[in-house]
């Protein structure tokens, strides 16, 4: 599992691990950072952590970040939903990711599962 | 979890900065953390945060904090 969480982590433009999936978010802190990412444009790799205790758990252990939503931009921690939403008011969030992403800025939102 | 009980936490972690601890919903669970220190200068918003959560690290970790907003600030 923890290779999973690694390889999406690693692979993916921009990755949120969350409560819920964007189609049903469970949580408000989650859907904050959703939304953050999703007006600045990102194509969003969404993770589910609610169903298996074991993902959270390993994606903490990965990150040393220990609530959820976490954000990763090419493999980098970005934050959780306080920082993204900062990030957003002052324009270093689309900054970062057109910087990292370039053109890839225009993808389609995902969802993809760990087990 | 009283809001008292996690300001000493933060107070101890930040001796004589402005920390501001505020129950959201009154039910003891979901907070809003504001900490202004000169120790967040010239630190990433990730460092900043990391400080803040190993100062709870026991109350995040024991599941008192059922959820957190986080703000910081340096004194500059």
């Amino acid at each position: 599992m923890r290779d999973q969480i690694k390889d999406v982590i690693e692979t993916s433009d921009v990755a949120l691990f969350m409560k819920g999936t964007p189609q049903f978010v469970m949580c408000g802190n989650s859907q904050r950072a959703l939304e953050a990412l999703r007006r600045a444009g990102a194509p969003v790799t969404a993770v589910d952590i609610l169903p298996d205790p074991r993902i959270r758990q390993e994606l903490s252990a990965l990150s040393g970040w220990p609530t959820i939503p976490q954000v990763f931009v090419r493999g980098e921690l970005i934050g959780g939903a306080d920082i993204v939403e900062e990030l957003e008011r002052s324009g270093e969030l689309e900054r970062t990711l057109r910087e990292k992403l370039g053109d890839e800025l225009i993808g389609e939102e995902r969802v993809v599962a760990v087990a | 979890m009283a809001v008292r009980t996690l300001a000493e936490l933060l107070e101890a972690a930040f001796p004589g900065d402005e920390v501001l601890v505020e129950d959201r919903t009154g039910g003891g669970d979901h907070f809003q953390v504001t900490v202004v220190s000169p120790r967040f200068e010239g630190l990433s918003l990730v460092e900043q945060h990391r400080l803040v959560y190993d100062a709870l690290a026991a109350p995040l970790t024991d599941g008192t904090i059922h959820e957190l907003r986080i703000s910081t600030k340096g004194t500059e």
